[in-house]
């Protein structure tokens, strides 16, 4: 049974867009997947690894402006920002992680909050690359239908969900927990913590930045203050990964489809939709209070409350 | 024959505090060397030097004849140093199999031949019942062997013991000291930190006596125990009481 789910809801996916939904419900769909790239990203590092990141953010951002700049500045296609925000994100994901990676807890939840906002201020002021404040428009847009855009995204996620699976069940996966569980353990075992940390960290970066690059594309419009927003990319990132699950390999996916459509909802309700990010951080603490292993990690538990409500 | 770890005029400073001041010694191929004295003596710091988590402020350790000292502890443990601590460090939401199987990795490559010394390990420690438990529900004992199990997965030519007896009941004690003895006879090198006097006494081959951070005694069990000098350090103590 578990085996066969991942390839099951693939096909599933890949059906949707022959529903005939309407265009925003595909928007819908492909920001939920978008979300659950990036909250599988952040896991690697945070979840398994227990690097905690406060600046996603900046992997994205320089996703996003690697296929804004080469669309804006060299005349490709934006699409390229795909392959080369790989080069780019490692770039700076090893520059980030020189200076981070030698913090541990909390220190490095700090050291990388400042480079996400480090990395939105350049972004801001390197006009002559990067149109500062003014953004980066793609005029042309690649398909004014949606269903390419979800095939391209439903593709990342899955080479995504591949990847981390791989990575988890292999001798990397074993390190990154050990380093998690007990880095000085993890040293004297014989695992170059700081190496290994580097690892997550790029693959992370990486894959984050895919999302970045994909979402320029998609979106058709950057600006720093969005694609290196602290609230609504790096912090949306973890709450992604603790509301679903951390650690857990479906947790980013069920914690993208409840973040997105409870931001839509509470958006759409009037009056209260300018204070989602309240309503975000108190789910966030009812979540860490009460499921702290998230959704999946805490599914037994939900059970038994659920069994408990239907026998009484 | 050359001894397989050399600790050459070692000192360890912590700003003004000197944990360890020269202190020189060797262990030979194949022995159990007891290392022991009061509390704060600097059995553990002595360690940490040996294994790489400090650089000596002084002095070199030597392995096999090539200085370690300055090495990382996975640079270290990769040439065949393990090491177990005092205050158990269990990776402790993985199973029992998943912590030795994680320190397996460094000389397995893949995870196939990971799985086979690590369980090799867990039943040479006698945990291979309790291998699917997650770490954090063992007993101390069992935490305690869990140590032995994952330093002998890395395949060590030198195990360093930190107390590995400690706070165990006489059933548990009788367990660990009769692995220690089996790992001897695999023909691993053995460096141990006890406090339990009869445990030492039994188990080493030869004794080294630290106290304020320095060497007062070497020698086998019977001559420390007559040493004047250690008995005031140290036995004096117990004796009294």
């Amino acid at each position: 049974m578990k085996r066969i789910l991942p390839p099951v809801i693939l096909v599933l996916l890949a059906l949707l867009p022959l529903l005939g939904l309407s265009s925003y419900w595909m928007h819908i769909f492909i920001l939920v997947i978008m979300w659950a790239v990036i909250g599988m990203a952040w896991n690697l590092l945070g979840g398994y690894c227990g690097q905690v990141s406060f600046g996603h953010a900046a992997f994205f951002g320089v996703g996003a402006y690697t296929a804004g700049i080469l669309y804006n500045k060299a005349g490709l296609s934006g699409w390229w920002g795909l392959p080369l925000s790989i080069v780019a994100v490692t770039a700076s994901a090893l520059v980030i992680g020189f200076i981070c990676l030698r913090l541990r807890g909390p220190f490095f939840a700090l050291g990388t909050l400042a480079m996400g906002v480090i990395l939105r201020v350049t972004t801001e002021n390197l006009r002559s690359l990067t149109e500062g404040d003014l953004g980066i428009m793609i005029r042309e847009r690649t398909w004014t239908e949606k269903t390419w855009y979800f095939y391209i995204i439903l593709s990342i996620a899955a080479s995504t969900y591949f990847v981390v699976r791989k990575v988890i069940e292999s001798k990397l996966g074993y390190y990154f927990v050990a380093i998690r569980e007990d880095q000085d353990a993890a040293e004297s075992l014989g695992i170059n913590t700081t190496f290994y940390k580097n690892i997550a960290l790029c693959l992370s970066a990486v894959i984050t930045g895919i999302a970045g690059a994909f979402y320029t594309n998609y979106m058709g419009y950057i600006d720093p203050k969005v694609v290196f927003a602290l609230h609504d990319i790096s912090i949306v990132t973890i709450m992604v990964v603790m509301v679903g699950g951390v650690a857990t390999f479906w947790g980013p996916a069920v914690g993208a489809v409840i973040m997105v459509l409870l931001a839509e909802l509470i958006r759409s309700i009037p009056k209260l939709g300018a204070a989602h990010h309240t309503l975000f951080g108190i789910l966030l603490i009812v979540i860490i209070i009460f499921l702290p292993n998230g959704i999946v990690g805490d599914l037994p538990k939900l059970r038994k409350i659920f069994r408990l409500g239907r026998t009484s | 024959m050359k001894p397989l770890l050399e600790v050459n005029g070692v000192s360890r400073f912590f700003g003004g505090l000197a944990a360890v001041t020269g202190v020189s010694f060797s262990v030979k191929k194949g022995e159990i060397l007891g290392l022991i004295g009061p509390n704060g003596a600097g059995k553990t710091t002595l360690f940490n030097v040996v294994n790489g988590f400090y650089p000596p402020s002084r002095g070199e350790v030597l392995f096999k004849g090539k200085r370690i000292s300055g090495l990382k502890p996975h640079q270290i443990c990769r040439l065949g140093v393990a090491r177990t601590f005092q205050v158990v460090k269990p990776l402790q939401r993985m199973s029992v199999l998943d912590n030795v199987i994680a320190s397996a990795f460094v000389r397995a490559n893949s995870r196939a031949r990971a799985d086979e010394i690590a369980i090799e390990a867990l039943r040479f420690t006698g945990l291979y019942d309790d291998r699917d438990v997650i770490s954090k529900g063992l007993p101390l004992g069992k935490r305690k062997r869990l140590e032995i199990a994952r330093a002998l997965a890395t395949q060590p030519e030198m195990i360093l013991f930190d107390e590995s007896c400690a706070g165990l009941n006489p059933t548990e004690l009788g367990h660990s000291i009769e692995i220690i003895r089996k790992i001897k006879e695999r023909g691993l090198t053995i460096m141990v930190i006890e406090h339990h006097m009869k445990v030492i006494m039994s188990i080493s081959d030869r004794i080294v006596v630290l106290n304020y951070g320095e060497k007062i005694a070497e020698g086998t069990p019977a001559e420390i125990t007559a040493n004047p000098l250690v008995i005031e350090a140290y036995l004096g103590a117990s004796q009294g009481a």
